[in-house]
Protein backbone atom coordinates (compact mmCIF):
# COMPACT_ATOMS: atom_id res chain seq x y z
CA UNK A 1 0.00 0.00 0.00
CA UNK A 2 1.47 3.46 -0.81
CA UNK A 3 -1.48 5.52 0.67
CA UNK A 4 0.44 5.25 3.96
CA UNK A 5 -2.01 8.12 5.55
CA UNK A 6 -4.73 9.84 4.72
CA UNK A 7 -3.11 13.61 3.27
CA UNK A 8 -5.09 15.72 5.58
CA UNK A 9 -4.68 13.55 8.47
CA UNK A 10 -7.78 12.30 8.95
CA UNK A 11 -8.61 8.45 10.13
CA UNK A 12 -9.84 6.22 7.65
CA UNK A 13 -13.78 7.00 9.03
CA UNK A 14 -13.54 10.62 9.87
CA UNK A 15 -15.79 13.01 7.54
CA UNK A 16 -14.67 16.71 7.23
CA UNK A 17 -15.46 19.29 9.80
CA UNK A 18 -19.60 19.80 8.90
CA UNK A 19 -21.51 22.38 9.53
CA UNK A 20 -25.41 22.95 8.87
CA UNK A 21 -27.97 25.44 9.07
CA UNK A 22 -31.82 25.88 8.72
CA UNK A 23 -33.72 28.75 7.21
CA UNK A 24 -31.03 30.51 5.17
CA UNK A 25 -33.03 31.74 2.49
CA UNK A 26 -36.29 33.52 4.04
CA UNK A 27 -37.88 33.36 0.57
CA UNK A 28 -38.12 29.65 0.10
CA UNK A 29 -41.10 27.40 2.22
CA UNK A 30 -37.87 25.47 3.83
CA UNK A 31 -33.92 26.02 2.95
CA UNK A 32 -30.48 24.96 4.64
CA UNK A 33 -27.23 24.88 3.89
CA UNK A 34 -24.57 22.10 4.82
CA UNK A 35 -20.63 22.11 5.26
CA UNK A 36 -18.59 19.43 4.36
CA UNK A 37 -14.80 20.73 4.24
CA UNK A 38 -14.56 23.03 1.80
CA UNK A 39 -17.86 22.31 -0.15
CA UNK A 40 -21.04 23.83 0.74
CA UNK A 41 -24.39 23.33 -0.54
CA UNK A 42 -27.38 25.48 -0.50
CA UNK A 43 -30.86 24.24 -0.52
CA UNK A 44 -34.35 26.06 -1.39
CA UNK A 45 -37.92 24.07 -1.44
CA UNK A 46 -40.77 26.15 -2.55
CA UNK A 47 -43.84 24.51 -2.80
CA UNK A 48 -46.13 22.54 -2.80
CA UNK A 49 -47.60 24.84 -5.68
CA UNK A 50 -48.90 24.48 -8.94
CA UNK A 51 -47.04 23.09 -11.98
CA UNK A 52 -45.98 24.48 -15.14
CA UNK A 53 -46.46 23.43 -17.85
CA UNK A 54 -49.01 21.74 -16.71
CA UNK A 55 -48.98 18.25 -18.73
CA UNK A 56 -46.48 17.35 -15.95
CA UNK A 57 -48.73 17.40 -12.85
CA UNK A 58 -49.91 14.16 -11.11
CA UNK A 59 -53.11 13.62 -10.24
CA UNK A 60 -52.48 11.20 -7.90
CA UNK A 61 -49.91 12.96 -6.11
CA UNK A 62 -47.36 15.95 -6.00
CA UNK A 63 -43.98 15.95 -8.18
CA UNK A 64 -41.05 16.24 -7.00
CA UNK A 65 -38.20 18.32 -8.83
CA UNK A 66 -34.95 18.60 -8.19
CA UNK A 67 -31.65 21.48 -9.54
CA UNK A 68 -28.30 21.49 -9.26
CA UNK A 69 -26.00 24.34 -10.04
CA UNK A 70 -23.01 24.94 -9.32
CA UNK A 71 -21.94 28.34 -9.22
CA UNK A 72 -19.86 29.73 -11.63
CA UNK A 73 -16.59 30.62 -9.39
CA UNK A 74 -17.44 27.28 -7.37
CA UNK A 75 -14.65 25.08 -9.30
CA UNK A 76 -11.36 24.45 -8.03
CA UNK A 77 -10.24 25.52 -12.22
CA UNK A 78 -11.42 28.07 -14.22
CA UNK A 79 -15.48 29.87 -14.01
CA UNK A 80 -17.47 27.20 -15.14
CA UNK A 81 -20.20 28.52 -17.75
CA UNK A 82 -23.46 29.45 -16.48
CA UNK A 83 -26.46 27.38 -18.16
CA UNK A 84 -27.13 23.16 -17.57
CA UNK A 85 -25.10 20.64 -18.23
CA UNK A 86 -25.05 16.95 -18.59
CA UNK A 87 -22.95 16.47 -15.41
CA UNK A 88 -25.57 18.77 -13.45
CA UNK A 89 -28.79 17.16 -15.22
CA UNK A 90 -27.20 13.86 -14.12
CA UNK A 91 -26.88 15.01 -10.76
CA UNK A 92 -30.06 17.01 -10.35
CA UNK A 93 -31.77 13.37 -10.90
CA UNK A 94 -30.10 11.24 -8.83
CA UNK A 95 -31.10 13.59 -5.88
CA UNK A 96 -34.76 13.41 -7.24
CA UNK A 97 -34.55 9.55 -7.04
CA UNK A 98 -32.94 10.07 -3.55
CA UNK A 99 -35.02 12.10 -1.99
CA UNK A 100 -38.58 10.62 -3.59
CA UNK A 101 -38.61 7.80 -1.09
CA UNK A 102 -38.67 10.23 1.82
CA UNK A 103 -41.25 12.25 1.23
CA UNK A 104 -45.44 11.91 0.64
CA UNK A 105 -46.91 14.01 -1.51
CA UNK A 106 -49.98 11.96 -1.85
CA UNK A 107 -51.83 15.29 -0.35
CA UNK A 108 -50.83 17.44 -2.97
CA UNK A 109 -51.55 16.52 -6.33
CA UNK A 110 -51.19 18.07 -9.41
CA UNK A 111 -48.77 20.14 -7.01
CA UNK A 112 -45.15 20.38 -7.66
CA UNK A 113 -42.46 20.87 -4.92
CA UNK A 114 -39.19 22.61 -6.33
CA UNK A 115 -35.41 21.73 -4.95
CA UNK A 116 -32.88 24.40 -5.62
CA UNK A 117 -29.28 23.44 -5.08
CA UNK A 118 -26.26 26.15 -5.69
CA UNK A 119 -22.97 25.39 -4.45
CA UNK A 120 -20.57 28.46 -4.10
CA UNK A 121 -17.77 27.05 -3.37
CA UNK A 122 -16.54 22.82 -3.71
CA UNK A 123 -14.14 20.26 -2.90
CA UNK A 124 -15.36 16.73 -3.62
CA UNK A 125 -18.91 15.35 -2.52
CA UNK A 126 -21.13 18.19 -3.77
CA UNK A 127 -23.67 15.24 -5.28
CA UNK A 128 -23.90 14.05 -1.35
CA UNK A 129 -23.63 17.78 0.32
CA UNK A 130 -26.41 19.05 -1.83
CA UNK A 131 -28.71 15.53 -0.92
CA UNK A 132 -27.82 15.95 2.65
CA UNK A 133 -28.86 19.91 2.41
CA UNK A 134 -31.64 19.22 0.61
CA UNK A 135 -33.40 16.56 2.62
CA UNK A 136 -33.03 19.61 5.63
CA UNK A 137 -35.12 22.34 3.21
CA UNK A 138 -37.68 19.18 2.97
CA UNK A 139 -38.12 18.99 6.66
CA UNK A 140 -37.83 22.71 7.44
CA UNK A 141 -40.78 23.43 4.60
CA UNK A 142 -42.77 21.20 6.41
CA UNK A 143 -43.21 18.27 3.66
CA UNK A 144 -44.83 15.38 4.82
CA UNK A 145 -41.39 13.30 5.29
CA UNK A 146 -41.35 9.33 6.24
CA UNK A 147 -37.72 9.06 6.82
CA UNK A 148 -34.73 11.18 6.32
CA UNK A 149 -31.86 10.84 4.16
CA UNK A 150 -27.96 11.65 4.73
CA UNK A 151 -25.75 11.20 1.62
CA UNK A 152 -21.87 11.26 2.03
CA UNK A 153 -19.00 9.37 0.06
CA UNK A 154 -17.08 6.76 0.56
CA UNK A 155 -14.52 5.22 -1.11
CA UNK A 156 -10.94 3.72 -2.24
CA UNK A 157 -7.65 5.54 -2.02
CA UNK A 158 -5.23 2.67 -2.84
CA UNK A 159 -5.68 -0.10 -1.23
CA UNK A 160 -7.37 1.90 2.07
CA UNK A 161 -11.38 2.57 2.44
CA UNK A 162 -11.68 5.57 3.55
CA UNK A 163 -14.96 7.85 4.26
CA UNK A 164 -15.47 11.68 2.54
CA UNK A 165 -12.94 11.55 -0.30
CA UNK A 166 -11.58 15.49 -0.99
CA UNK A 167 -10.44 16.52 -4.02
CA UNK A 168 -6.77 15.06 -3.37
CA UNK A 169 -8.05 11.63 -2.62
CA UNK A 170 -9.75 11.32 -5.43
CA UNK A 171 -6.91 12.80 -7.76
CA UNK A 172 -4.69 11.26 -5.69
CA UNK A 173 -1.72 10.36 -8.48
CA UNK A 174 -1.42 13.90 -8.79
CA UNK A 175 -0.44 15.14 -4.96
CA UNK A 176 0.93 11.77 -3.42
CA UNK A 177 3.33 10.82 -5.81
CA UNK A 178 4.00 7.39 -4.15
CA UNK A 179 0.10 6.55 -5.16
CA UNK A 180 0.83 7.61 -8.52
CA UNK A 181 -0.90 4.63 -10.55
CA UNK A 182 -3.04 3.64 -7.40
CA UNK A 183 -6.27 2.95 -7.74
CA UNK A 184 -9.63 5.19 -6.93
CA UNK A 185 -12.84 4.66 -5.93
CA UNK A 186 -15.31 6.67 -5.48
CA UNK A 187 -18.91 5.75 -4.25
CA UNK A 188 -21.31 8.18 -3.26
CA UNK A 189 -24.12 6.96 -1.03
CA UNK A 190 -27.46 8.27 0.58
CA UNK A 191 -29.06 6.10 3.51
CA UNK A 192 -32.58 6.75 4.92
CA UNK A 193 -31.74 6.74 8.72
CA UNK A 194 -34.60 4.60 10.18
CA UNK A 195 -34.70 1.65 7.03
CA UNK A 196 -30.87 1.77 6.52
CA UNK A 197 -31.83 1.78 2.43
CA UNK A 198 -29.87 3.03 0.08
CA UNK A 199 -31.49 5.69 -1.94
CA UNK A 200 -28.10 6.89 -3.96
CA UNK A 201 -25.50 4.46 -5.03
CA UNK A 202 -22.92 5.46 -7.52
CA UNK A 203 -19.14 4.42 -8.34
CA UNK A 204 -16.45 5.02 -10.79
CA UNK A 205 -13.30 4.23 -10.48
CA UNK A 206 -12.08 0.44 -9.70
CA UNK A 207 -13.43 -1.61 -7.08
CA UNK A 208 -13.58 -5.68 -6.22
CA UNK A 209 -17.49 -6.72 -4.90
CA UNK A 210 -15.61 -7.70 -0.99
CA UNK A 211 -14.43 -3.77 -1.23
CA UNK A 212 -18.03 -2.60 -1.87
CA UNK A 213 -19.39 -4.47 0.52
CA UNK A 214 -16.98 -2.55 3.33
CA UNK A 215 -17.51 0.32 1.53
CA UNK A 216 -21.26 0.55 2.69
CA UNK A 217 -20.59 -1.09 6.03
CA UNK A 218 -18.24 2.47 6.08
CA UNK A 219 -21.14 4.34 4.65
CA UNK A 220 -23.54 3.46 7.52
CA UNK A 221 -21.45 4.42 9.97
CA UNK A 222 -20.69 7.77 7.45
CA UNK A 223 -24.30 8.87 7.01
CA UNK A 224 -25.34 8.37 10.47
CA UNK A 225 -22.60 11.31 11.42
CA UNK A 226 -24.33 13.25 8.64
CA UNK A 227 -27.40 12.78 10.32
CA UNK A 228 -26.49 13.63 13.91
CA UNK A 229 -25.61 17.34 12.31
CA UNK A 230 -28.89 17.40 9.87
CA UNK A 231 -30.72 16.81 13.25
CA UNK A 232 -28.84 19.50 15.14
CA UNK A 233 -29.74 21.93 13.20
CA UNK A 234 -33.05 21.39 12.55
CA UNK A 235 -33.30 21.26 15.79
CA UNK A 236 -31.70 24.24 16.64
CA UNK A 237 -33.64 25.84 14.05
CA UNK A 238 -36.83 24.94 16.33
CA UNK A 239 -35.64 25.35 19.45
CA UNK A 240 -34.82 29.66 18.50
CA UNK A 241 -37.76 30.35 17.24
CA UNK B 1 -51.09 42.56 -1.79
CA UNK B 2 -53.05 44.87 -3.64
CA UNK B 3 -54.11 46.53 0.13
CA UNK B 4 -50.35 46.65 0.46
CA UNK B 5 -49.65 48.54 -2.53
CA UNK B 6 -52.47 51.11 -2.18
CA UNK B 7 -50.93 51.80 1.33
CA UNK B 8 -47.52 51.69 -0.01
CA UNK B 9 -48.13 54.99 -2.35
CA UNK B 10 -50.69 56.51 1.06
CA UNK B 11 -47.63 56.30 3.40
CA UNK B 12 -44.88 57.19 0.82
CA UNK B 13 -47.11 60.87 0.03
CA UNK B 14 -46.37 61.08 4.04
CA UNK B 15 -43.07 60.40 3.97
CA UNK B 16 -43.67 57.07 5.78
CA UNK B 17 -42.99 53.50 4.57
CA UNK B 18 -44.61 49.95 5.38
CA UNK B 19 -41.79 48.39 7.71
CA UNK B 20 -41.40 51.48 9.39
CA UNK B 21 -38.11 53.32 7.63
CA UNK B 22 -37.72 56.59 6.97
CA UNK B 23 -38.03 57.28 3.12
CA UNK B 24 -33.75 57.42 2.83
CA UNK B 25 -33.09 54.47 5.04
CA UNK B 26 -31.24 51.39 4.26
CA UNK B 27 -32.33 48.10 5.53
CA UNK B 28 -30.85 46.77 8.19
CA UNK B 29 -28.77 44.00 8.71
CA UNK B 30 -26.33 46.17 6.13
CA UNK B 31 -23.34 43.24 6.30
CA UNK B 32 -20.79 42.85 3.46
CA UNK B 33 -18.71 40.16 3.73
CA UNK B 34 -15.51 38.72 1.46
CA UNK B 35 -13.99 35.44 1.30
CA UNK B 36 -16.73 33.13 1.42
CA UNK B 37 -15.71 31.21 -1.66
CA UNK B 38 -11.90 29.20 -1.43
CA UNK B 39 -12.28 28.54 -5.48
CA UNK B 40 -12.99 32.00 -6.46
CA UNK B 41 -10.11 34.94 -6.80
CA UNK B 42 -12.07 37.07 -4.69
CA UNK B 43 -15.64 36.78 -2.86
CA UNK B 44 -18.16 38.21 -1.31
CA UNK B 45 -21.75 38.18 0.52
CA UNK B 46 -23.75 40.96 0.88
CA UNK B 47 -27.21 41.40 2.80
CA UNK B 48 -29.31 44.27 2.83
CA UNK B 49 -32.19 43.39 5.47
CA UNK B 50 -33.36 40.19 3.71
CA UNK B 51 -31.81 40.85 0.29
CA UNK B 52 -28.88 38.54 0.32
CA UNK B 53 -26.38 38.14 -3.22
CA UNK B 54 -23.09 36.22 -3.53
CA UNK B 55 -20.48 37.39 -5.82
CA UNK B 56 -17.39 35.92 -7.27
CA UNK B 57 -14.17 37.01 -9.43
CA UNK B 58 -12.72 34.64 -11.46
CA UNK B 59 -9.89 35.77 -14.06
CA UNK B 60 -8.09 33.89 -16.96
CA UNK B 61 -5.63 34.57 -19.32
CA UNK B 62 -7.10 35.52 -22.80
CA UNK B 63 -5.99 37.36 -26.14
CA UNK B 64 -7.08 40.68 -26.21
CA UNK B 65 -9.68 42.34 -28.28
CA UNK B 66 -8.28 43.82 -31.56
CA UNK B 67 -9.19 47.26 -31.26
CA UNK B 68 -7.69 47.21 -27.34
CA UNK B 69 -4.95 44.88 -28.28
CA UNK B 70 -2.65 46.74 -25.00
CA UNK B 71 -5.78 45.92 -22.51
CA UNK B 72 -7.48 43.68 -20.66
CA UNK B 73 -11.25 43.30 -19.67
CA UNK B 74 -14.06 42.93 -17.45
CA UNK B 75 -16.90 40.94 -17.71
CA UNK B 76 -20.39 41.25 -15.36
CA UNK B 77 -22.62 38.33 -15.25
CA UNK B 78 -25.66 38.51 -12.96
CA UNK B 79 -27.81 35.09 -12.12
CA UNK B 80 -31.06 35.57 -10.98
CA UNK B 81 -31.53 31.91 -9.46
CA UNK B 82 -35.08 29.91 -8.87
CA UNK B 83 -33.56 29.41 -5.32
CA UNK B 84 -33.89 32.92 -4.26
CA UNK B 85 -37.35 33.88 -5.12
CA UNK B 86 -40.63 32.60 -6.26
CA UNK B 87 -40.78 34.96 -8.99
CA UNK B 88 -37.48 33.11 -10.64
CA UNK B 89 -37.43 30.30 -13.12
CA UNK B 90 -34.65 28.25 -13.81
CA UNK B 91 -33.18 28.72 -17.67
CA UNK B 92 -31.30 31.38 -19.72
CA UNK B 93 -31.20 34.90 -18.12
CA UNK B 94 -34.19 36.84 -18.35
CA UNK B 95 -34.91 40.63 -19.74
CA UNK B 96 -34.20 41.38 -15.50
CA UNK B 97 -30.62 39.79 -14.91
CA UNK B 98 -29.74 40.93 -18.19
CA UNK B 99 -30.51 44.54 -17.40
CA UNK B 100 -29.46 44.23 -13.81
CA UNK B 101 -25.80 42.81 -14.89
CA UNK B 102 -25.03 45.26 -17.91
CA UNK B 103 -26.14 48.39 -15.45
CA UNK B 104 -23.81 47.08 -13.28
CA UNK B 105 -20.88 46.31 -15.42
CA UNK B 106 -21.20 49.92 -17.07
CA UNK B 107 -20.91 51.56 -12.93
CA UNK B 108 -17.52 49.53 -13.63
CA UNK B 109 -16.26 49.17 -16.29
CA UNK B 110 -17.38 53.34 -17.62
CA UNK B 111 -15.79 54.62 -14.06
CA UNK B 112 -11.96 52.49 -15.35
CA UNK B 113 -12.51 51.15 -11.86
CA UNK B 114 -10.17 48.33 -12.89
CA UNK B 115 -7.00 49.59 -14.65
CA UNK B 116 -7.05 47.17 -17.80
CA UNK B 117 -3.98 48.41 -19.19
CA UNK B 118 -2.43 46.74 -16.18
CA UNK B 119 -3.82 43.46 -16.85
CA UNK B 120 -2.26 43.31 -20.42
CA UNK B 121 0.59 41.47 -19.82
CA UNK B 122 1.86 40.49 -23.50
CA UNK B 123 0.29 43.18 -25.97
CA UNK B 124 -1.75 41.87 -28.70
CA UNK B 125 -1.42 38.16 -27.19
CA UNK B 126 -1.78 37.95 -23.66
CA UNK B 127 -3.89 39.63 -20.54
CA UNK B 128 -6.23 39.11 -17.79
CA UNK B 129 -10.18 38.96 -18.37
CA UNK B 130 -11.80 39.48 -15.01
CA UNK B 131 -15.54 37.77 -14.66
CA UNK B 132 -17.41 38.81 -12.10
CA UNK B 133 -20.73 36.31 -11.35
CA UNK B 134 -23.34 37.86 -8.89
CA UNK B 135 -25.90 34.98 -7.97
CA UNK B 136 -28.85 36.24 -6.09
CA UNK B 137 -30.16 33.72 -2.79
CA UNK B 138 -32.61 35.92 -1.62
CA UNK B 139 -34.51 38.68 -3.24
CA UNK B 140 -36.42 40.81 -1.22
CA UNK B 141 -35.31 43.51 -3.32
CA UNK B 142 -33.03 46.41 -4.23
CA UNK B 143 -31.05 44.37 -6.25
CA UNK B 144 -29.23 47.14 -8.17
CA UNK B 145 -27.79 48.21 -4.87
CA UNK B 146 -26.69 44.84 -3.34
CA UNK B 147 -25.11 43.75 -6.71
CA UNK B 148 -22.82 46.67 -7.31
CA UNK B 149 -21.76 46.48 -3.59
CA UNK B 150 -21.17 42.84 -4.25
CA UNK B 151 -18.86 42.90 -7.41
CA UNK B 152 -16.78 45.85 -5.63
CA UNK B 153 -16.26 43.98 -2.40
CA UNK B 154 -15.47 40.48 -4.19
CA UNK B 155 -13.04 42.73 -6.64
CA UNK B 156 -11.41 44.46 -3.51
CA UNK B 157 -11.23 41.30 -2.20
CA UNK B 158 -9.53 39.01 -5.47
CA UNK B 159 -5.74 38.32 -5.64
CA UNK B 160 -4.41 37.51 -8.94
CA UNK B 161 -3.76 32.97 -9.25
CA UNK B 162 -0.32 32.11 -9.26
CA UNK B 163 1.19 31.73 -12.55
CA UNK B 164 3.79 28.85 -13.52
CA UNK B 165 6.68 30.86 -15.10
CA UNK B 166 7.64 28.05 -17.45
CA UNK B 167 4.20 26.86 -18.89
CA UNK B 168 2.77 29.54 -18.48
CA UNK B 169 -0.47 27.64 -16.66
CA UNK B 170 -2.57 29.12 -13.83
CA UNK B 171 -2.77 27.43 -10.90
CA UNK B 172 -6.31 28.57 -9.60
CA UNK B 173 -5.43 26.37 -6.34
CA UNK B 174 -2.67 29.09 -5.16
CA UNK B 175 -3.50 32.55 -4.76
CA UNK B 176 -0.35 35.19 -5.26
CA UNK B 177 -0.97 38.08 -2.69
CA UNK B 178 -0.99 40.66 -5.46
CA UNK B 179 -4.92 42.99 -5.84
CA UNK B 180 -6.34 43.58 -8.81
CA UNK B 181 -5.45 47.17 -10.24
CA UNK B 182 -8.81 49.17 -8.70
CA UNK B 183 -8.36 52.31 -8.91
CA UNK B 184 -11.57 53.73 -8.33
CA UNK B 185 -14.32 52.49 -6.18
CA UNK B 186 -18.26 53.16 -8.19
CA UNK B 187 -20.92 52.51 -6.04
CA UNK B 188 -24.64 52.27 -7.56
CA UNK B 189 -27.06 53.84 -5.99
CA UNK B 190 -30.81 53.39 -6.74
CA UNK B 191 -33.60 55.75 -6.06
CA UNK B 192 -37.48 55.16 -6.77
CA UNK B 193 -39.99 57.06 -7.38
CA UNK B 194 -43.50 55.99 -5.17
CA UNK B 195 -46.29 58.48 -5.47
CA UNK B 196 -44.11 61.45 -6.17
CA UNK B 197 -41.83 61.06 -3.15
CA UNK B 198 -38.42 59.75 -3.53
CA UNK B 199 -37.27 56.75 -1.38
CA UNK B 200 -33.62 54.10 -1.41
CA UNK B 201 -34.32 50.51 -1.16
CA UNK B 202 -37.30 49.41 -1.69
CA UNK B 203 -38.80 46.22 -0.97
CA UNK B 204 -40.11 43.76 -3.67
CA UNK B 205 -43.20 45.42 -2.74
CA UNK B 206 -42.67 48.68 -2.88
CA UNK B 207 -40.55 48.10 -6.14
CA UNK B 208 -43.94 46.74 -7.80
CA UNK B 209 -45.89 49.70 -6.81
CA UNK B 210 -42.97 52.28 -7.87
CA UNK B 211 -43.56 54.81 -10.89
CA UNK B 212 -39.72 54.78 -12.05
CA UNK B 213 -36.53 54.25 -10.83
CA UNK B 214 -32.98 55.79 -11.20
CA UNK B 215 -29.76 53.81 -11.09
CA UNK B 216 -27.02 55.88 -10.47
CA UNK B 217 -23.43 54.88 -10.29
CA UNK B 218 -21.06 57.50 -9.06
CA UNK B 219 -17.14 57.22 -7.24
CA UNK B 220 -15.76 59.10 -4.71
CA UNK B 221 -15.44 62.31 -6.10
CA UNK B 222 -19.49 61.97 -6.95
CA UNK B 223 -18.29 61.32 -10.65
CA UNK B 224 -21.56 59.51 -12.50
CA UNK B 225 -20.03 56.37 -14.15
CA UNK B 226 -23.84 54.71 -15.71
CA UNK B 227 -27.50 55.75 -15.21
CA UNK B 228 -30.41 53.81 -15.63
CA UNK B 229 -34.02 55.04 -15.41
CA UNK B 230 -36.72 51.90 -14.98
CA UNK B 231 -40.11 52.12 -15.00
CA UNK B 232 -42.96 53.59 -17.23
CA UNK B 233 -43.24 56.33 -15.06
CA UNK B 234 -41.64 59.62 -16.70
CA UNK B 235 -39.02 61.91 -14.64
CA UNK B 236 -38.82 65.82 -14.81
CA UNK B 237 -35.33 67.19 -14.42
CA UNK B 238 -35.86 68.47 -11.41
CA UNK B 239 -36.72 65.09 -10.01
CA UNK B 240 -33.75 63.80 -11.78
CA UNK B 241 -31.32 66.18 -9.82
CA UNK B 242 -33.19 65.37 -6.72
CA UNK B 243 -32.36 61.88 -7.04
CA UNK B 244 -28.53 62.63 -8.04
CA UNK B 245 -28.54 64.24 -4.92
CA UNK B 246 -29.71 61.72 -2.57
CA UNK B 247 -27.53 59.18 -4.59
CA UNK B 248 -24.46 61.60 -3.46
CA UNK B 249 -25.37 61.22 0.13
CA UNK B 250 -26.51 57.65 0.06
CA UNK B 251 -22.98 56.60 -2.05
CA UNK B 252 -21.13 57.77 1.35
CA UNK B 253 -22.92 56.13 3.80
CA UNK B 254 -22.54 53.02 1.59
CA UNK B 255 -18.97 52.81 1.12
CA UNK B 256 -17.87 53.39 4.72
CA UNK B 257 -20.36 50.49 4.96
CA UNK B 258 -18.11 48.88 2.36
CA UNK B 259 -14.17 50.34 3.73
CA UNK B 260 -15.88 49.43 7.31
CA UNK B 261 -16.10 45.62 6.12
CA UNK B 262 -13.57 45.52 3.56
CA UNK B 263 -10.34 47.13 4.90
Amino acid sequence: MTYKSRLDGRKDNDLRPMEAKVGVIPNAEGSAWFKIGNTWAIAAVYGPREIFPRFLANPQKGVLRCYYTMMPFSGSGERIRPGTSRRAQEIAMVMKESLAPLVDLSAFPNSVVDVFVELPQTDAGTRCAAISAAAMALAHAGIPMKDMVSAVAVGRVDDRLVADLDYREEHIGEFNPDSHDAPVADTPIAMLHASKQLTLLQMDGELSKEMLLKLLKLGEEATEKVYQVQVNALKENYSSE
Amino acid sequence: MIVNQETIKTLAAQGKRLDGRGLHDYRQPLVIETGISWTAEGSSRVQIGETIVLAGVKLSLEKPYPDTADQGGIMINVELTPLSSPEYEPGPPGIKAIELARVTDRGIREAKALDLKKLCITPGEKAWFVIIDIITLNDAGNLFDAASLAALAALRSAKFPYVDPKTNVIDYKKKTDVSLPLVKEPIAITISKVNGSLLVDPTVEEEKVAESRLTVALDNKNILSALQKGGEGPLNAEEVGAMVDLAFEKAKTLREVLHKHVP
